[in-house]
């Protein structure tokens, strides 16, 4: 019902896909399950991803969430870090734009994810490997359709070329932002949280 | 401010070819402002030329760092270890800053990661304009404050040329943006000061001597050197 208020950012996202999917490419092993990590806004696409497990939808467990205050937290290196630990993709999901709760958290979010695709396509890594989505807290399909829809996008692209071998990449994704937790990790209730917070 | 931008990742790649182990050196000060080249703008550079290296597979260890001040002997004594443990320095500084890591260390190779491009005022976030030109004769008390020597596209003295129209330059940037005329500029500024008479002076040639014409330049403040 509600997924229905965003088009553009879908349209967007799944013609991306499709180029990637267009793109020649050597072949992918069928069996390849990428390691994707969401920087998820606490306001929007974190309660998304609450309200999804409610509905019981189904989406990927390819993807390890990282609980920010808001997407403007995020920064070029946070991003830049995640793949470097080897990550196959990553994305941000905020709130729908004109609605984040900082006001602009997530336009800056949108901003820095675009200055790192440039920079990966400087490095001759594809970037559709990082991607920015919006969602509201009452989207919980539009969470699983996302993750569904991204895992989709680089199980096409296939492993990240830089992908550092033995290397535990949701531990250094989550060192990337300063020892914020995995969604795993959390309690549901718990509103903010980071392992200083827990102890 | 001194402002810098960064060089294409190609160029900064063709620099450290070959080397083992890089370390990015950033300056917390102008271009740490200026988003280009302070400690996070290092950081970056890092990760790029590590992701690069890994896709490449090939083995390159690069760290990052960040002096306070690049172009000061004492700040670059903070950073003096790391250095010494790479094969080559990519500094993020202005030229003074690369310089004076390059001299600091000789004969350590140290390469521009950065393009050093004007003494630049920040109108706006993430907007830099030119305001001087360290031409080392200042003129702007007679020209309302705004400098023709780096305002104006032909650094014009006496007013401004056929080329004006409508208070714009002739000249556009390089992105094909209109350039305000300094002269224009200047002009309107005069009348509001009630001081149109400093259009008419007639100011002589001015004496490049004193800027970058006259070789290279030195200051010295006696009262100030260590007893």
């Amino acid at each position: 019902m509600a997924d229905a208020e965003v088009k553009a950012p879908e349209a967007e996202a799944g013609e991306a896909a499709a180029e990637a999917e267009e793109a020649p490419r050597k072949p992918v092993d069928p069996n390849f399950e990428p390691e994707i990590i969401v920087f998820a806004c606490h306001y929007c696409a974190y309660a998304a991803a609450d309200l999804a497990g409610s509905m019981r939808l189904q989406y990927p467990t390819n993807i390890r969430m990282i609980k920010l205050p808001c997407t403007g937290k995020i920064e070029v290196i946070h991003l830049l870090r995640a793949l470097e630990a080897g990550a196959d993709g990553v994305y941000a999901a905020g709130c729908l734009e004109g609605e984040c709760h900082y006001l602009k958290g997530n336009l800056w979010a949108r901003k820095r994810v675009e200055h790192v695709k440039t920079l990966l396509a400087e490095l001759g890594v594809e970037p559709e490997r990082v991607e920015m989505y919006n969602m509201s807290s009452a989207m919980g399909a539009k969470f699983a359709e996302v993750a569904t829809e991204f895992t989709a996008r680089i199980k096409a692209l296939g492993p990240n070329p830089a992908k550092p071998a033995g290397v535990d990449v949701h531990a250094a994704a989550r060192e990337a932002v300063g020892g914020a937790a995995l969604l795993e990790e959390t309690e549901p209730s718990v509103a903010i949280t980071t392992e200083e917070g827990q102890a | 401010m001194i402002t810098a931008e960064r060089k294409p990742l190609e160029e900064i790649l063709s620099l450290v070819e070959g080397k083992k182990k890089v370390l990015v050196a950033g300056c917390d000060t102008c271009v740490a402002i200026c988003l280009t080249g302070g400690e996070k703008e290092a950081e970056i550079l890092a990760s790029e030329l590590r992701i690069k290296a890994q896709q490449d597979g090939r083995e390159v260890e690069v760290e990052h760092t960040a002096a306070i001040r690049q172009c000061e002997w004492e700040y670059l004594d903070m950073i003096a270890e790391k250095v010494a443990e790479a094969d080559v320095v990519l500094s993020m500084a202005c030229g003074i800053g690369i310089q004076s890591l390059a001299e600091k260390f000789s004969p350590k190779l140290v390469m521009p990661a950065v393009n050093t491009n004007m003494l630049g005022m920040p109108q706006e976030h993430a907007l830099w304009l030119e305001r001087c030109g360290a031409c080392g004769e200042c003129v702007i008390g007679e020209t309302a404050g705004i400098c023709p020597v780096v305002r104006c596209s032909k650094s014009l003295m006496n007013g401004p040329c056929g080329g004006s129209h409508d208070g714009k330059c002739e000249v556009t940037t390089p992105e094909k943006e209109e350039i305000d005329c300094a002269w224009a500029l200047i002009w309107d500024r005069l009348k509001e000061q009630g001081r149109e008479e400093l259009m008419f002076v007639n100011r002589p040639p001015k004496n490049w001597s004193k800027s970058s014409s006259g070789g290279p330049r030195k200051m010295v403040r006696e009262e100030a050197k260590p007893v």
